[in-house]
């Protein structure tokens, strides 16, 4: 819906209001009886867009993990929303990611996700971590089908933190993706098992975050939880942050969300270019997640997912 | 989170402002049915969920409920309440509402905090049947804690009292005056039935008594939450980055604008510098200024020692650096927040440890009756004075929103917040054109070496109670141990720096004022200073307390006054007993004994060197002294 069309830029108001007025009166009274010169007029701060403002608050975010938590990594699944949050991390911290990128591996995603991944691990020079999930063998027996698929990446999580002892987890999950995700703090403590109680939450607000889980747990950090589906294309489009050529579409077909290959569908699309994929969202009220099979098992499977430490 | 300016753009080129709500009220007065009827009006339901839901419905053998449709969790369902925040997005007219569901549950109090932190505007929802209750009152109070200014009230469920309009007058009279009181004016009073779908998109002729505006109609004048561009520069400091050459402080601008050049002043500490450069990536550096709500990182023109926690503000224009501040506070904790009770204090990006010292007014919001001075209970609202353990920069609510709030956190996890209504508590001002100048070491090198925290341990006792013989084997033991004592003995500065003064009262009170002071800068940088002097007021000491704030630490030297007057090691008794010493203090029977000491020592009925452990007991058991085992406990 936040659909950043080509000519916003235009609407983009570029001059604060001034509303103490104090920038004005800066210029001298034989000064003021004639036009204001173009430099004068530029020491005014341009003021803030929508994307700005998400931007900024995501920076704010990072920065805070980075300074409150002794071992943070950014789980990189390699999609539009964590390329997003790599790139705002180099935002916080100035063409740096200063920890970690942990890709856990179901070994089932596309291949143009994993020549992506071996591109952009070198081009952006992330400290990147490869770890691998179980066998599907070893994955609770009595969810469904695509549901235990997917639990996988849960154990494999599971390994990973138990062999680096992050204590924090940087992840790339929207409020406006699902709605047991809208239950999200920005900082959200998972216990030992890496479960999520969704009903003992502390509170948080006025972006003071509580960091310190208790001992053997861990949190997990939220740089974008505040950003809607078209936010993350527009921002992509403006920031030309490179992207995987599945989610343009082919053959009247792309795919909205990239999980593993035997779990995600995709959805039938003209949108071939990021501006088509906005002008298609403004829309649509087909649910981003629709292509993926494990929503729609039962009607709580993504709520048990979330309880069990999937994200 | 608060997401500052808002301007999302639509396809056509308009920019639409973005406006974030939160819905509040007593549970079960039909929040959840509200939004469920407001996201079917303004069409903005995904598709097929509402067959869906129905469906659900129809499995259990239930009717559908409105409510459903947030009820995405199993266990919500289940128990029928809503458990958490949710965040759902629909249009209005000219506005894009984000919508925040706030639940009604009282044990629940602390996440309709968290959705309602972020808004910019709220919906107060009644039971037109049950009227205003508890939880109506409590989530107003709240509102005005969190500084949510736009209100608009929905009277629901009106189709259960027949669309009366008494009745809707009754409830609106008594809510508009709860909320004026707080300061909140509310922005509509609107009747509505949420079920049935009157008053929420349309007016129906069960309302034509009504003219004012619809929900939707009310939800589509709010205004964001814009970035405080004209108040004062406050960036308070996340951290400080050298990923490569450059040595980057890094942060938030919460008001104001910044630009290279400027001149800048760093809190609490008072040290001034230039902005040399403004950083950016991928492109550097920016030119031009930044205003509130970028997040930003600057250089500096000289080497100064800048770390988290530090304000950033315009030489002229600084908040104040404070140890003490009253503040209006929510409590979320189970346990109550009592008097005395040691605390972690989060303003801005500064944490520090602190005092509960004062209570007062606390109640719960919901009754607004006994009202009472000793704790804060859960849920409950009330004003604390704090005194912090180091300085912090701090503006009041009323200078800076953004930097006059704080949040309380007990065992690391938040457990109440509010807003600063005072810095300092009614202590002097300090004159904007004196700029102190810090010391190059920082406290904690100082005290890392002698092994103890600046402190003013104060001798008050009658002549001849052995003040100064204490305080000497005191500041000979401390010393042996390493640490860094120094002696301010009454007599010794009335010789020199109080040589000015006689022993009137306004005399003696400004001669307690200057050795305060003195004693006081000495701790401040580490050492710890011994103040012997007969301090016979309760006033004067009370003054020295507020001075030296936590590091103050008092101990009554009460021996008897016989006893006193048979030492007479300066010959002053036998003076003023001859009438030769006038104002002598032991005699006029003018000493007023302090009432709750850190420690009271009667060296009649102890050797010197018992007296002097006891001391040394008192300063570790309070923080002063470094205990080993204390150490290694708190590296675990």
């Amino acid at each position: 819906m936040h659909l950043l069309a080509p000519e916003t830029s235009k609407d983009r108001s570029f001059w604060t209001e001034a509303p103490d007025g104090a920038a004005v009166h800066k210029f001298s009274p034989d000064q003021s009886s004639t036009q204001p010169s173009p430099t004068a007029l530029l020491a005014l701060a341009p003021s803030m867009d929508h994307l700005d403002a998400l931007e900024a608050q995501s920076i704010y975010i990072f920065r805070e993990a980075f300074a409150r938590l002794k071992k943070l990594a950014l789980l990189w699944s390699l999609g539009k929303d964590s390329n997003v949050m790599i790139w705002l991390a180099r935002k916080a911290f100035f063409g740096h990611m200063p920890f970690p990128a942990l890709h856990v591996d179901t070994g089932k995603k596309f291949p143009e996700m994993y020549a992506f991944r071996d591109r952009y691990g070198k081009e952006w020079q992330l400290d990147l971590r490869i770890e691998p999930c179980p066998p599907l063998e070893t994955i609770d027996p009595t969810l469904p089908p695509a549901a235990r698929s997917a639990a996988r990446k849960t154990e494999g999580l599971k390994l990973a933190l138990a062999k680096y002892g992050f204590d924090g987890l940087v992840a790339g999950i929207r409020r406006d993706e699902e709605a047991t995700r809208a239950k999200e703090r920005v900082f959200s403590p998972r216990g030992t098992e890496g479960g999520w109680d969704v009903r003992d939450q502390p509170p948080e607000f006025w972006d003071q975050f509580n960091a310190s889980p208790p001992p053997g747990a861990h949190l997990r950090i939220h740089p974008i939880l505040h950003w809607t589906e078209a936010d993350i294309w527009a921002y992509t489009k403006r920031e030309n942050i490179p992207i995987i050529p599945l989610y343009l579409a082919n053959g009247g077909k792309r795919y909205r969300s990239l999980g593993d290959r035997d779990i995600t569908n995709p959805v039938v699309s003209n949108a071939a270019s990021i501006e088509e994929i906005l002008i298609e969202l403004d829309g649509t009220k087909v649910p981003e997640r629709s292509g993926r099979a494990l929503d729609h098992e039962t009607e709580d499977a993504f709520e048990r997912l979330r309880v069990a430490g999937y994200l | 989170m608060l997401v500052p300016t808002s301007i999302s753009a639509t396809p056509n080129g308009t920019t639409r402002p973005q406006v974030r709500i939160v819905i509040v009220g007593h549970v079960d007065h039909g929040k959840s049915t509200l939004v469920g009827r407001l996201l079917h009006e303004t069409g903005s339901l995904p598709e097929g969920k509402l067959e869906m839901l129905k469906a659900v419905s129809a499995r259990r053998g239930m009717p559908f409920e409105w409510s459903f449709l947030l009820d995405a969790l199993q266990t919500e369902r289940d128990q029928g309440i809503t458990i958490d925040t949710t965040q759902i997005r629909f249009r209005t007219g000219s506005r894009d509402i984000v919508l925040i569901d706030a639940p009604g549950h009282a044990e629940f109090l602390r996440n309709m905090i968290t959705g309602a932190s972020q808004a910019d505007g709220a919906v107060l929802i009644i039971d037109a049947l049950e009227g205003v209750r508890d939880q109506t009152r409590r989530h107003g109070y709240l509102l005005h804690l969190l500084g949510v200014k736009q209100v608009a009230v929905v009277v629901n469920k009106m189709d259960r009292v027949d669309f009366s309009a008494d009745r809707f007058n009754e409830i609106s009279d008594e809510i508009s005056a709860h909320l004026t009181d707080l300061g909140v004016t509310p922005t509509a009073v609107i009747p509505i039935s949420a079920r049935d779908g009157d008053g929420v998109a349309e007016r129906t002729p069960r309302t034509r008594w009504y003219q004012g505006p619809t929900v939707v109609e009310a939800l589509d004048a709010l205004e964001p939450a814009r970035p405080l561009e004209a108040l004062a520069l406050r960036l308070p400091v996340q951290a400080i980055y050298k990923f490569d050459d450059r040595r980057i402080v890094a942060g938030r601008i919460e008001s104001g604008h910044l630009a290279a050049g400027d001149e800048i002043v760093i809190m609490p500490a008072g040290k001034i510098a230039k902005i040399k450069t403004v950083e950016s990536w991928p492109l550097t550096p920016v030119q031009g200024k930044q205003g509130a709500g970028r997040s930003v990182g600057i250089t500096l023109d000289r080497e100064l020692f800048v770390e988290r926690g530090d304000v950033i503000s315009h030489t002229g224009a600084s908040p104040r650096d404070t140890r003490r501040l009253r503040a209006r506070i929510f409590w979320l904790h189970d346990k109550p927040l009592a008097n005395g009770e040691q605390i972690l204090v989060r303003l801005g990006t500064r944490e520090s440890r602190a005092t509960v010292v004062r209570i007062e007014k606390a109640v719960d919001p919901g009754e607004l009756s006994s009202i009472e001075n000793e704790s804060i209970a859960k849920n409950h609202v009330g004003e604390i004075d704090i005194s912090l353990a180091q300085p912090i920069a701090a503006d009041s609510y009323s200078d800076n929103p953004r930097t006059g709030r704080l949040v309380i956190e007990v065992a690391g996890r938040i457990a109440g917040g509010g807003l600063v209504l005072s810095v300092d508590a009614g202590q002097r001002a300090v004159p904007i054109d004196i700029v102190p100048a810090e010391s190059a070491l920082r406290p904690d090198e100082r005290s890392a070496r002698y092994r103890h925290n600046g402190a003013v341990v104060w001798l008050t006792g009658l002549p001849g109670s052995g003040k100064s013989t204490l305080a000497r084997a005191l500041e000979r033991r401390l010393f042996g141990n390493g640490g860094s004592p120094i002696l301010l003995d009454g007599d010794t500065l009335r010789a020199g720096l109080n040589g000015d003064l006689g022993f009137s009262a306004a005399d003696r009170t400004e001669n307690i004022r200057r050795l305060a002071e003195v004693a006081t800068h000495l701790a401040r940088n580490g050492h710890i200073a011994i103040v012997a002097a007969v301090s016979p007021s309760r006033e004067d000491r009370a003054a020295a307390r507020r001075i030296a704030d936590t590091a103050f630490r008092e101990v009554y030297v009460a021996t008897p006054a016989e006893v006193c007057e048979s030492r007479d090691p300066k010959g002053h008794y036998a003076k003023a007993r001859a009438g030769a010493l006038k104002a002598f203090t032991g005699i006029g029977n003018d000493y007023q004994p302090p009432a709750s000491s850190e420690l009271t020592i009667d060296t009649s009925a102890r050797s010197v060197s018992d007296a002097a452990d006891e001391i040394e007991r008192m300063l570790a058991k309070t923080g002063i002294l470094f205990d080993e085992l204390v150490d290694l406990a708190a590296n675990i």
